[in-house]
């Protein structure tokens, strides 16, 4: 994270502090002087929105925290009394429940980008593999904390859930009841999920701290895919990052205040404003929206065990993208093909997710096996071969090349760059 | 900065708009269990949408003579009564309602548990003990707690309604599906076996209701002229139900609309910051200068 800063301390107590711990001219190396490229588009703000986003929730969920009681008799009653009795204790928990899916949808719309420009290409492996460890931190940590409401989908969904590790052959059944905590989903299900939900955003904050390290170490992406060159293919990460980032994020509270404000309960199903209950199954038992796709997956698959593999693999494979993709040329902006195949596996995986949400029956479940098939076929057979025949179009030499030619010429006004 | 990239998210939507319409179209025709309830005009619907005290203080009225019978609402207590953006009622007068009810209280000094009029940070109190009383006063049916009834049932709209939904701000399908139960009383179609102790109704999933019809015109007696008929008993009620599980609505939209007036301007204020910021970079006349590939051996 250092070897950009120009940074030199003025005063006596920074030049004494420099000598002793060096942090000041970390942070100026790491957010002042850190050079990005100057290409950057819109999409690439998504990061700074993760982190802002990973910031509300521990600080709504740290003071929800202090009025959650995590004991099955209480927690759904605890929850109404955060929405009735606490200050703005509606407020904190609609940010929280709603800051999930909007976590989620930055997440997905970062991991798109980091696909559609090639990110996770050579030598970018590293940071690639560390941001899929985060989606999956992100997805036990949602899970859990949709648990502790304690409403029949929280119940029935920890039940499901905990229950595909009963495919398992042989160790399926104890894995399970070691889950539980005993031999059903019960109160000791619900305090280690608490816990769990509490202590895993640290790790996804210690993990973040190293996916920015290998950020930094590396160097940012960029829509053309070809490194930065020449210091005019750059600009320093503040003010021109920072502003744009921040501008972004302010859209971004625009549609978040607007769900949490206007339509609180759109994302939320209306069987977890009832109290879990043990002896009703509802009738139709689904996933928060960011989890359907893979629900999908599992249910296209009849064998169980086959489903619950095929779950799994579908989100581990995204960690071999780096070897799965042969191709050299980065941004899907050279690939004309590849763009192609990739914005159909983007509309698979929005297909997946709308088949998640409905009854698995008849028409839906063929549809789920074909989009299933194109969704391993896409990442294990065509992006291997689509690298040795696919014919690229020719790289600019530089960003500021690819700037040039594309933008406006010399001397005249510059394109708005709104969003 | 050019803006060349918009191709991505256009063409990202058109495919998952041609996707999503495929499903519909090839899958759409499934039978549905229960009629659509009839989406209603609430006062509290809407961005600036609130409750209306006089409307609250009806269904308070309709839950207390016929729902609080069978039906508990534990979650709300009588001080929630003089609650601002509630059904108005005065300290004063929720007291008193406070007073009309007989609550458990205990144990006291002898270890017995009483019977005691109601105060006004009391909760209202359970019309059965426990669950086992219902089932056996009900004839084997348990009435679901009102407090979050409101937001605790809902119609499968499908697509692309839940699509619309989200720009139209539709957050009363609650009250929509309440209203449409207790007006949704009607004969069996021939054909229709109804099972012991059941009743039929249109909007109810499978028709076949445990719950007697509750309502009918004239029941509850209006003093302020509304008309007393079980269309009018069932929007009441609904609303006052709504305000039972969302009690903080009023508050959330009245600061909604700051929050929202706030972030526009901040974030137009940034894209101004930003615009400025940015000038020199894509101005620079050192960068708009052709070189040769010559230039780039670095």
């Amino acid at each position: 994270m250092s070897g950009y800063s120009t940074y030199k301390p003025q005063s006596p107590f920074m030049q004494w502090l420099e000598r002793r711990l060096p942090i000041a001219s970390l942070i100026h190396s790491s957010f002042i002087a850190y050079p990005t490229p100057r290409n950057l588009n819109y999409w690439w703000t998504f990061g700074g929105i993760l982190t802002f986003m990973l910031g509300v929730q521990i600080v709504t969920g740290v003071v929800l925290a202090m009025h959650y009681t995590p004991q099955v008799d209480f927690a759904f009653d605890s929850v109404e009394s955060i929405m009735r009795d606490v200050n703005y204790g509606w407020l904190l928990r609609y940010i929280h429940a709603n800051g999930a899916s909007f976590f989620f949808l930055a997440v997905y719309i970062h991991i798109a980008r980091g696909m559609y420009y090639g990110s996770y290409k050579e030598p970018r492996e590293v940071l690639w593999i560390l941001g899929v460890i985060l989606y999956l931190l992100m997805v036990v940590t949602g899970f859990m904390g949709y648990v502790l409401p304690w409403g029949q989908m929280s119940f029935w969904a920890a039940t499901v859930i905990t229950n595909l590790f009963s495919a398992l052959p042989g160790i399926g059944d104890p894995i399970v009841t070691w889950l539980w905590g005993g031999y059903a989903v019960g109160n000791p299900t619900l305090n280690r999920f608490y816990s769990l939900h509490y202590l895993l955003p640290f790790i996804i904050a210690g993990v973040v701290v190293l996916h920015i390290w290998a950020l930094h170490v590396v160097g940012q992406n960029n829509p053309t895919g070809v490194e930065p060159k020449t210091e005019k293919d750059t600009v320093a990460f503040t003010p021109y990052a920072t502003v744009k980032d921040a501008f972004f994020i302010g859209l971004f509270c625009i549609l978040f205040a607007y769900f949490i404000f206007y339509i609180p309960n759109y994302l939320q199903h209306s069987d977890n404003y009832i109290p879990a209950n043990p002896g009703q199954t509802p009738t139709h038992i689904v996933p928060e929206w960011y989890y359907l796709p893979f629900y999908a997956i599992l249910r296209a698959i009849p064998n169980k065990l086959a489903g619950v593999i095929a779950l799994g693999l579908a989100i581990i494979s995204l960690a071999f993208l780096p070897w799965l993709d042969t191709s050299r040329v980065r941004s899907a902006n050279y690939r004309p093909a590849y763009r192609v195949f990739l914005l159909v596996f983007f509309a698979a995986v929005i297909g997946l997710g709308y088949l998640g949400s409905q009854e698995p029956t008849g028409g839906y479940v063929i549809a789920a096996r074909i989009l299933t098939l194109y969704y391993f076929g896409f990442l294990y057979v065509i992006l291997p071969l689509l690298g040795l025949f696919e014919t690229t179009k020719p790289l600019p030499n530089s960003i500021s090349e690819s700037v040039l030619r594309e933008g406006s010429p010399a001397g005249a006004s510059a394109p708005a760059s709104g969003a | 900065m050019k803006f060349h990239r918009m191709k991505f998210p256009r063409g990202i939507l058109a495919l998952a708009v041609a996707a999503a319409l495929t499903a519909f179209g090839s899958f759409a025709v499934r039978a549905q269990e229960a009629d659509a309830p009839p989406r209603l005009s609430w006062s509290f619907a809407g961005p600036f949408g609130i409750y209306d005290p006089a409307q609250l203080q009806r269904g308070f009225k309709i839950y207390r003579e016929v729902c609080s019978n069978c039906h508990s609402l534990k979650l709300v207590s009588f001080r929630n009564l003089a609650d601002p953006g509630g059904p108005g009622f005065t300290e004063a007068q929720a007291a008193a309602i406070a007073a009309s009810f007989q609550v458990t209280a205990g144990p006291n000094d002898q270890g017995q548990m009483y019977q005691r009029p109601g105060q006004i940070a009391d909760y209202f109190p359970p019309p059965f003990p426990n669950e086992q009383a219902a089932r056996a006063a009900l004839g084997g049916k348990l009435p679901p707690d009102m407090s979050t009834l409101a937001k605790a049932r809902s119609y499968e709209w499908g697509f692309p309604w839940f699509i619309l939904d989200a720009f139209r701000m539709y957050q009363e399908d609650g009250p929509d599906y309440i209203h449409a139960i207790i007006t949704g009383y009607t004969d069996p179609p021939p054909g229709f076996v109804l099972p012991p102790g059941g009743q039929y109704n249109k909007y109810f999933p499978g028709h076949a209701i445990g719950m007697p019809k509750p309502l009918s015109d004239g029941q509850v007696q209006y003093t302020d002229g509304t008309p007393m008929t079980v269309d009018q008993y069932g929007r009441d009620v609904a609303a006052f139900l709504m305000w039972a599980a969302e009690p903080t609505l009023d508050a959330r939209k009245r600061l909604g609309f700051q929050v929202m007036i706030f972030l526009i301007v901040f974030t137009g204020l940034l894209y101004f910051t930003k615009k400025r910021v940015w000038h020199d970079v894509l101005h620079d006349a050192e960068l708009q200068r052709p070189r040769a590939p010559t230039e780039y051996q670095h």
